[in-house]
Order: C-alpha cells, then sequence, then structure tokens
C-alpha cells in the first residue's frame, strides 16, 4: 500500500512516498509563491520517481506551514507532529527533537510512542531559524552550502552581538572589514544560532537520545556549534529535511489502515 | 534658527548660536554631549538657556566625535572648553566623551531635554532613530517615569525602512509621501520581522501591487508596531515624535491616527533633544557639586 | 520609575520591568538569577538620585528571550527566581 506526506515548508515543498513502512520515493522543490503549484509539481515528481501512479496512492497527509495549500491531501497534521513521528521513526531512542528550518526553530519532548509531551516554537523572528544563516551568507558572500564546511576550520571563537538578521548583516561586514577571517565569521555566525537555539531548548528538560532534524541539520557547522552549545552529541538523520514529510507519510499510514 | 535637511542620512552638518547671549553674563555654563552611531550634537547652555548647538556626522572615533561637535558649537562665541564648568556626556558613546564630567543614559537626557524643548506638559515622548526605538514617560520636570527602549530589533526603526526604500527602489526622504499615493489604506504587512516582512512584500509585489500600495503597507505596519510598544507605557498627552522617523511622515501620521493623538509640533530642532537634556543635567549636578563643597 | 529592559521582535515582547519606586534595593534578584543578567547599580536612568536599583546589564537586553529560557520551563514547573525573590514584587515579565 502506497501513502504520501507532503511538508509544506517556508522555503521548500517535500514529499515522501511510504510503501509499507519503507521509503518507496522522495522529492523536494522551492515552494516559491504558488504553493499549491508547488505542492503538485514535488507530489508528481515523487510520483514518478517512483514510478507509481496517483490513483495507487491510499492516503496523503499534509503538515509544515502551507499545509493548508494541498487541495489532494486527504488529511493534515501538525509540524511537531509530523516531526516527533518522523523522528522516531528514524531513531526509535529520541526524546528530544529539535527542527531547525527556513523560517521557524521547535523543540519537542515526546514519549517512546512518538506521542508529543511538550514543545517550544521560535517562529516569525529571523533571528532563531535558518534564514538567518542565509542572510548572513549573503552578507558575507559564500554560497550557503560552503557556511558549514567553511566555520569548521575556525579555530577563533569572535562574539556577535546583533540578535537581529538585518542588524547582524551590518555586523558581518564590518568584521570583512576589520580583515576577520570568514572562517571565524562563519563559526560566529552558527554559535549564535545555535546559542538561540540551545535556551529554547532548554526550556524543555531536555531527555536523550536528542535528534536534530530540518533543513538546518545540514549545515555541519551549525550541528558542530549546537552540540558544543549543548554540551551533548546530536543524532542528525541522512536526510534531515525529510523528516516532516515522513512523518506526515506515517501519519498518513496509520489512517489509511485505521479506516 | 538653523533647520536641517529633509534627509536623515545624508543631511548637512550644522552649527548655530543665539546672538542676542552672552557667556560673559552667564553664572553658569555647562554642556552635554550625545555621540549617537550616526551623528552627534553638542548643546552649551547658560544659566540653564540654551546658547549654541552643533550637529555633526559620528566619524570612526567617538572621542574624535564628541570633541569635533564641541568645537564646532564653541565656534565664533569666544567661549573656550575650559570655561564650561561641568560636561555630561550622552548616546551611544556617551563612556568616549575625553571631556566629560560624567556620563548619563540617552533616555535621561532625552526626558529632560524634551521637557525644555516641548515645555513641561509634554507627558510621552517617542524617539525612533536610525537603530533603535524610544518610548519615554516624563514628568513635569523631565524625570522619566517609564521607559523603554528596543534596539535588537531593526523593525521599528529607520534601518527596517531603509531596506524597504532599496526594495522598492525609493528614495528614503520620498517614503512618507509617495505612502500615500494610494486610492484606499492596504492592510497592514503582517509580519514585523523585516527579513520575513521583504519577502511577504517581494510576494505583493509580484501578485500586482504598485510600489506605492506596499509601501503604505509597510508604513502602516511600522506604524501599529511603534503603537503596540508605546501601549506598554501607556500614552498621556502632551505626546512628541522625535529623531530620523519624525521626518517620514508616512509613518508619523498613521501613528497618530492609531492613538487618535496629534503629536506636538516644536520650532527647535529635535535632534539635539539628548545633548540638551546632557547640559541641563550638568547645570544641576554642578550645582549638587558647588553645595556639597 | 518602570523601567522596561527589552524587546519586541516578530515572535513576541520580551520585557523584565522593574519598577524602582517598589525596589528596597536588598539586591537579593541579582544574586538569585542564574544567568546573572542583574545587577544592583546607582540608577542610570534617574541621575539626580542616589538609590541604587537594579537593571538587566547591557549586553543581555537584546536576548533576555533566550538567556531567561531555563528559568520559565514549558511545564510551569517553577516561578523565575528574580520574581520570587523580590519582595516588594518590584519585578515583572511581559512573557
Amino acid at each position: 500500500m502506497y501513502v504520501a506526506g507532503i511538508d509544506m515548508g517556508a522555503k521548500y515543498v517535500k514529499v515522501v512516498v511510504l510503501d509499507d513502512g519503507q521509503i518507496k520515493s522522495k522529492s523536494i522543490s522551492l515552494s516559491g509563491f504558488n504553493l499549491t503549484e508547488s505542492a503538485e509539481r514535488t507530489f508528481n515528481d515523487a510520483l514518478e520517481s517512483g514510478g507509481i501512479s496517483k490513483d495507487e496512492i491510499k492516503h496523503i497527509t499534509s503538515t509544515g506551514v502551507g499545509k493548508k495549500e494541498v487541495p489532494f491531501r486527504n488529511d493534515e497534521i501538525t509540524q511537531v507532529g509530523a516531526a516527533a513521528k518522523g523522528a522516531t521513526f528514524l531513531f526509535p531512542n529520541s526524546r528530544t527533537i529539535i527542527e531547525v528550518g527556513a523560517e521557524e526553530g521547535k523543540a519537542l519532548r515526546c514519549d517512546e510512542r512518538g506521542r508529543v509531551m511538550d514543545f517550544v516554537v521560535n517562529e516569525k523572528c529571523a533571528a532563531g531559524a535558518g534564514a538567518f544563516t542565509e542572510a548572513m551568507s549573503r552578507a558575507l558572500e559564500i554560497p550557503l552550502e560552503e557556511m558549514g564546511p567553511l566555520s569548521l576550520k575556525s579555530e577563533n571563537a569572535v562574539p556577535m552581538n546583533a540578535q537581529c538578521a538585518v542588524f547582524a548583516e551590518s555586523e558581518v561586514v564590518t568584521l570583512v572589514h576589520a580583515k576577520t577571517a570568514k572562517q571565524d565569521i562563519a563559526r560566529a555566525i552558527h554559535d549564535a544560532m545555535a546559542s538561540r537555539i540551545s535556551s529554547m531548548t532548554r526550556r524543555l528538560s531536555i531527555e536523550k537520545d536528542v535528534a536534530l532534524i530540518g533543513g538546518l541539520a545540514r549545515n555541519v557547522g551549525f550541528v558542530e556549534s549546537l552540540k558544543r552549545d549543548l554540551n551533548m552529541d546530536l543524532l542528525v538523520p541522512e536526510d534531515p529535511d525529510y523528516v516532516g514529510a515522513l512523518g506526515a507519510a506515517l501519519a498518513a499510514r496509520e489512517r489509511a489502515e485505521g479506516g | 534658527m538653523a533647520t536641517t535637511d529633509s534627509e536623515y542620512w545624508r543631511w548637512k552638518e550644522y552649527n548655530w548660536k543665539d546672538p542676542e547671549m552672552d557667556w560673559n553674563d552667564a553664572e553658569f555654563i555647562t554642556a552635554g554631549v550625545d555621540v549617537g552611531s550616526v551623528s552627534s550634537q553638542a548643546v552649551i547652555i547658560l544659566d540653564g538657556k540654551l546658547y549654541a548647538y552643533s550637529n555633526m556626522r559620528t566619524g570612526s572615533s567617538s572621542p574624535d566625535s564628541a570633541k569635533n561637535a564641541m568645537n564646532w558649537a564653541l565656534e565664533d562665541t569666544g567661549l573656550e572648553i575650559e570655561k564650561i564648568q561641568y560636561v555630561v556626556g550622552t548616546g551611544y558613546g556617551r563612556v568616549n566623551v575625553p571631556f566629560a564630567d560624567r556620563a548619563i543614559t540617552e533616555i535621561a537626557c532625552h526626558g529632560r531635554g524634551a521637557n525644555y524643548m516641548y515645555g513641561p506638559s509634554v507627558r510621552t515622548v517617542l524617539d525612533m532613530g536610525g537603530q533603535d526605538c524610544k518610548a519615554i514617560r516624563t514628568d513635569e520636570r523631565g524625570k522619566v517615569t517609564a521607559f523603554l527602549m528596543n534596539d535588537k530589533c531593526a523593525a521599528g526603526t529607520g534601518r527596517g525602512m531603509e531596506v524597504f526604500a532599496d526594495l522598492l527602489g525609493i528614495h528614503i526622504e520620498k517614503v512618507g509621501e509617495e505612502s500615500f499615493k494610494v486610492e484606499k489604506e492596504p492592510p497592514p504587512v503582517s509580519s514585523t520581522c523585516v527579513v520575513f516582512a521583504k519577502s511577504e512584500a517581494t510576494g505583493l509585489l509580484r501578485e500586482g501591487w504598485p510600489k506605492n500600495k506596499v509601501l503604505a503597507a509597510y508604513c502602516s505596519a511600522m506604524a501599529h508596531r511603534v503603537v503596540t510598544l508605546l501601549e506598554r507605557l501607556g500614552v498621556e498627552k502632551e505626546f512628541a515624535i522625535t529623531g530620523g522617523i519624525a521626518k517620514n511622515i508616512g509613518v508619523v501620521k498613521r501613528i497618530e491616527k492609531e492613538l487618535g493623538i496629534t503629536a506636538l509640533d516644536v520650532k527647535l530642532d529635535t535632534q539635539i533633544a539628548g545633548a540638551l537634556g546632557g547640559a541641563l543635567f550638568a547645570k544641576a549636578l554642578w550645582e549638587k557639586q558647588q553645595k556639597a563643597g | 520609575m518602570l523601567a522596561n529592559y527589552g524587546y519586541k521582535d516578530g515572535s513576541g515582547e520580551y520585557f523584565i520591568t522593574i519598577d524602582t519606586d517598589k525596589c528596597d534595593s536588598c539586591g537579593k534578584c541579582a544574586e538569585v538569577c542564574p544567568p546573572k543578567i542583574l545587577a544592583l547599580v546607582a540608577d542610570p536612568f534617574d541621575p539626580l538620585s542616589e538609590k541604587e536599583v537594579p537593571l538587566v546589564i547591557e549586553a543581555e537586553r537584546k536576548k533576555i528571550k533566550y538567556t531567561c529560557g531555563p528559568c520559565k520551563p514549558v511545564d510551569k514547573s517553577k516561578t523565575e527566581p528574580c520574581i520570587e525573590a523580590c519582595e516588594p514584587c518590584a519585578i515583572t515579565h511581559s512573557w
């Protein structure tokens, strides 16, 4: 039986198709301005790469900020619900899950069955989300995907004072003018982000294992900074940005089975 | 009276003195120097009355900016800095004013300065600068009774407006009037965060909104944001708006409309409020010091 | 004086309000604050007074939402120590 999960993120749409609990295919594309169109396109891409026709999909569950923009969905699941399901499927021992996406940072605590006990969200402020690193990579004139590896080369921690993405851009430019090494600036950026995410997470009673998911988990520099700030190891899946879509697909399967 | 250019980020530097006054007749000669992140002012008062001032761009060094502003305020007065009995430094660079006897926060100086400028009936002062937004409540003596300052977030500061002026390709000076060139007031931009508001605006432009309409939506969002900040303190009349954004009617008119209060008008240049308050504190502190012997 | 330290950003309003008229200058709030963001000093917003009052130190004012986070567990299992320590109830948090 095929089911699908669609995660309508602020920056990317992600689709996961499950075949009896195994990932059959997946697809990702930019959300853009027309969310419905992006949802259809990404969904069709996933069907095509899996060689499946739309009629074969028994149930479709959407999640993410734009979850209501998917006209062909059967139902929806909250973002924290999808994160918990997806992360505990990949790492059954994870009890605390941190998700950092383009526009939101979240932390949640769940039980062994992936049920959410508590959660905390940072939204509507770019300083606590991926949009921050993106703005900083522009200010630093370093492609976003190079920011992580670059910051790992840093051996100097330089402080960043600005707590706003707009003011931090000016601070980065000032640091560049002061001939601060770009790798040190990149680390400062990730350290600043990590410190905000870890303080947010500390509002929960952190229980191990701790998993990190969402697009920012692809950034090795941020992952290192967060591990250092939390002073603990983090479980990071291979495809951290698909975890929400995976969670939605798992919900779709439960719902299809439950009738 | 010297007036400033209507721009707030590319303005003319200037100085002024009252030709009717003579420092030789004064018992108390005190001064305030406000070293801000963008501009620096020096104000000299004689027996508590405004005598001379200057307004200049802040350079890379705070001590030099303070010295330059002071020297320019002193120009053509025949007065020397040694004759000034007490100097208060204020503003962002207040601890770096080499000739200051004491450093005092901008908030305290601003409240005191506004009390002089607008008269003792002023109760609420909103100061919107390039990088911060302050709200101050004062009593009839200019003592601060409540305040808040927001310098963490760019929304609600001149910087946020610059980002929008850039995005829309409209000169910062023209933003106010352009924002009124709409048939109907659009709903405000819903994101507060400048980064997210910018993507929201990009979306609106793609939908075919004219630039002026997007600008109107942003000005009204900024006005609303400032009003909610003010509401934390409670707004009591008389109400005054100072700082760079005071020159942007697109924001000012919308704040007035939302509050249902018209801001006071003043002949004096509001940019000197901080330095003027500093000079007034300098007089009070000098007198206190003399009494203590 | 109602001194408001903190900020408002897109995610909400985060202000620590200190009522300096109610404050009795005991300094307990600063002692108990785990991240040490409060300090007892001569009131910098009232230069003609010599009363010592607590303030949120300047370097911390832009990040109290985060720094104060651990004192505000989501399960509401404890009260903020600064608020609890203040006998005249001069400290409030907006969030």
